[in-house]
């Protein structure tokens, strides 16, 4: 892991929001993760003294869920859901598609650090299946052949 | 104003109600997921915009969350009309406020057409993929503007709270739940009043009630739109819980993934604060309630009632064994109740209603109305919220429209990776808990994916174990090590290398699975395995015995070519293969080439003639012997 030295004073302003317990551990990892768009681990340091939580234990909950990630992620994040019904409505074709267009596979990163795309397992929106969701924007029955549009527009559009 | 009496209560309603006498109407405008990505903000803006333009007053445009009929939006519906438009444009508003608004027009291209006989339906409530419906959970939802709690109140929300804590103690509160037989809309259906009993006569001053948003099943978004669409119903929900058990402490655990979820939730739990139904002295009957929302990190297996609790209190996410209830040693090893969002959306009108009006409805075991997702290749994809005992058939066929283009039914999913896949000959079994586990399945959270011929089962078996390989915590053995074991072994049978052994081993192991593992993820894991193999062996034996998926699906399997008496040469498919494996000039016969195919099924999907067709892949290989 390399190491990214990062200006704490943001983590700090989120740690003095919480109560100093364990139990707050999530919801602050889930601020700094927001903050940084990534846990850099100098915040982990502070987060593991602040909250008297272990550090390998702040470590274990970075990696258990699915919502942090230890290396600094893309501008735009593309999520592309594999749920069941995207699954069977052709979600691997855009993943796939992705790959060709971006040269970046499921939780990697562009060189350019402009996109990081990861598959996520449903986000609950499976009546417009498959859906891709760049940025904020969601995108309903998503095809291979639309995902230029989708990266540069950003935005969503209407695809009936 | 405090409300402090049944009364005052009632005087609420009526001013909540009447905050809008004198208008001429609402146009409601479907801002669930499915109508925003569709771009239903868009279409809202454009009415406020166009009527303000137009100096139309007393009209009321109320933004409200998911109407269920995704497949159709964004929809926009009129009150007290009836009539729903849907795919509304932002480009077509400035016809609908001239001519529907202003004129009282229908614009007849906007209804729902009625594809069974091709015609138009302009009430709302006619339209067969609504009309089948019952909505107890949902009762509110696409009426209400989530974000308004007067809204709320104004249609019922917050009546069974004040006739609780103005009639009843809790001792009758917990009576009318057990009478109204309500059951876990989680998914395993535990007995709801049989839970709140066990915490209320559970040891300790302090106990807790959760409510579990962490809807992770693939294929379900009820949960999602109950929080995002009517706040309000869960947490009066909770707050009956709370009093029944004597908890003043509660927890919404929502998942990462549902941001507008946890912003309406917000939004609802301070409003209610504003009017006294939350806090210190709830309506002045000096019970105490606090509610906090808990944002889950992103683990499916936090879906588990253990494991969630874990993750409230900030930590790894692991179940534990099921001997210890949480109802005696649930959060921070206290008291604990927790229930799924559905449920708790129940609560409040079995208290309103009372719950011998619950118990009428449904089966004999399974009391009441039930809320699935209806998705998959199904003409109507949405949401749907029907008495249970609904016979499969009449769920997919009548309010689904039947299977997408026409083509041939062959399963339908339910209960997410802990569920199986049910064949034809299972469509007219009612849907009930006993009913779905006997067939092999479970309820789950709801999710329904239909499935048609070109669906492989051997490899939506495969997905399921590849969804639970990354979501399995890995603390106990027979799950980590046993899906990943499962996941090999079909690896085997999608890419041509299975053998009879390798149908048995799967079968052995989805046996040692079922026996040794710690909690529900990994006991349910080989459910889609075995219930494909129970109602799809024939399938399974053709990846084995002939190298070849019917389905057409699995890809090392499979092979593309054009029929040449098909084929009019019209590009579509070169247009979208990814390889350029396709060559034919317009308007003649066009080929693939087999050597550059990935078989992907790019082409297959676009032609509009149908003249592509997958074949055995091994066919090409005896070809070349020969």
């Amino acid at each position: 892991m390399e190491h990214h030295a990062v200006d704490l004073s943001q983590t700090d302003e989120i740690l003095s929001k919480y109560p100093a317990e364990e139990a707050s551990l999530i919801q602050v990892l889930q601020d700094v993760q927001r903050s940084y768009r990534f846990l850099p681990a100098d915040a982990l340091v502070r987060v593991a003294d602040t909250l008297q939580v272990p550090l390998a234990k702040v470590f274990s909950v970075s990696t258990f869920y699915k919502a942090f990630a230890l290396e600094p992620q893309g501008e735009t994040i593309i999520k592309i859901c594999m749920g069941t019904a995207c699954h069977i409505r052709g979600a691997g074709q855009l993943v796939e598609e992705l790959q060709r267009k971006l040269g970046v596979g499921p939780d990697e990163t562009t060189d350019d650090m402009k996109f990081t795309v990861k598959t996520v397992n449903c986000v609950g929106a499976c009546a417009m299946a498959p859906v891709m969701i760049v940025g904020d924007s969601y995108h309903g029955a998503a095809k291979p052949a639309r995902i230029e549009k989708y990266l540069g527009l950003g935005e969503a559009e209407n695809d009936n | 104003m405090t409300i402090e009496s049944m009364a005052q209560f009632e005087e609420l309603r009526s001013q909540a109600g009447a905050r809008h006498e004198g208008s001429e109407g609402e146009i409601l405008v479907c801002c669930g997921t499915g109508c925003l990505a569709n771009g239903s903000r868009e279409v809202a803006e454009s009415l406020s915009k166009e009527l303000r333009d137009r100096n139309i007053n007393g009209r009321i445009i109320k933004t409200t969350g998911c109407h269920g009929f995704c497949e159709r939006g964004p929809l926009v519906a009129f009150v007290p009309a009836g009539v729903l438009y849907t795919k509304v444009k932002p480009a077509t508003v400035p016809e609908v406020v001239e001519k529907t608004i202003e004129k009282g027009e229908i614009i007849q291209r906007l209804l729902y057409k009625n594809p069974a006989n091709g015609e138009k339906i302009e009430q709302y409530s006619e339209i067969p993929f609504y009309k089948n419906q019952k909505r107890i959970a949902m009762r509110n939802i696409g009426e209400i503007d989530p974000t308004d709690i007067l809204d709320a109140v104004a249609r019922g929300a917050y009546e069974g709270l004040a006739k609780a804590l103005f009639e009843m103690s809790p001792e009758e509160v917990l009576e009318q739940v057990e009478i109204s037989g309500l059951r876990g809309r989680g998914g395993a259906g535990f007995n709801t009043g049989r839970k709140w009993r066990s915490c209320r006569d559970a040891e300790g001053d302090r106990r807790f009630v959760i409510c579990n948003g962490d809807e992770g099943d693939p294929g379900a978004f009820k949960d999602r739109s109950i929080m995002e669409g009517d706040p309000h119903s869960v947490i009066e929900g909770m707050i009956l819980g709370a009093y029944a058990v004597g908890a003043h402490e509660g927890y919404i655990y929502v998942r990462d993934e549902y941001p507008l979820a946890i912003t309406n939730l917000q939004t609802a739990i301070e409003q209610a604060h504003a009017f006294g139904m939350l806090g210190e002295n709830i309506f002045g009957s000096g019970f105490d309630f606090e509610i906090r929302i808990s944002r889950g990190g992103g683990a499916f297996v936090c879906g588990e009632s253990s494991a969630l609790m874990q993750s409230i209190a900030g930590k790894v996410g692991e179940p534990r064994a099921k001997y210890i209830h949480s109802t005696d040693k649930g959060l921070f090893d206290l008291p604990t109740v927790l229930n799924n969002v559905e449920t708790w959306a129940t609560v409040g009108a079995i208290i309103s209603n009372g719950g011998e009006w619950f118990a009428a409805m449904g089966t004999e075991k399974s009391k009441g109305t039930k809320a699935f997702s209806l998705v998959g290749k199904v003409k109507n994809t949405g949401l749907i919220e029907l008495e249970m005992g609904t016979t499969l058939r009449h769920i997919i066929f009548d309010i689904g429209g039947g299977v997408l283009k026409d083509r041939p039914f062959k399963a339908v999913q339910t209960g997410g990776p802990s569920g199986g896949c049910l064949p034809e000959s299972m469509l007219d079994e009612p849907v009930d808990y006993e009913g779905l586990t006997a067939a092999g399945s479970m309820m789950g959270s709801g999710g329904m994916i239909v499935m048609d011929d070109r669906t492989c089962m051997v490899d939506v078996a495969r997905y399921f174990l590849n969804f639970l390989v990354e979501e399995s915590c890995g603390k106990c053995t027979p799950c980590r090590e046993g899906l990943k074991q499962l996941l090999h072994l079909f690896d085997d049978l999608v890419e041509g290398r299975g053998t009879e052994e390798t149908i048995e081993n799967i079968e052995r192991t989805c046996a040692a699975m079922k026996l040794g593992s710690l909690c529900e993820l990994g006991k349910s894991a080989p459910n889609p395995v075995l219930s494909t193999l129970r109602y799809f062996r024939s399938e399974y034996e053709a990846h084995v015995r002939d190298k070849a998926c019917p389905a057409g699906i699995c890809r090392e399997l499979t092979a593309y070519r054009i029929l040449p008496e098909s084929c009019d040469g019209c590009h579509a498919c070169t247009r979208v293969c990814p390889v350029g494996c396709i060559s034919g000039d317009r308007k003649e016969l066009h080929v693939i080439d087999h050597e550059a195919c990935i078989s992907c099924g790019a082409c297959f999907d676009v032609c509009p003639q149908q003249a592509i067709v997958t074949f055995p892949k091994i066919e090409l290989a005896l070809k070349e012997v020969q």
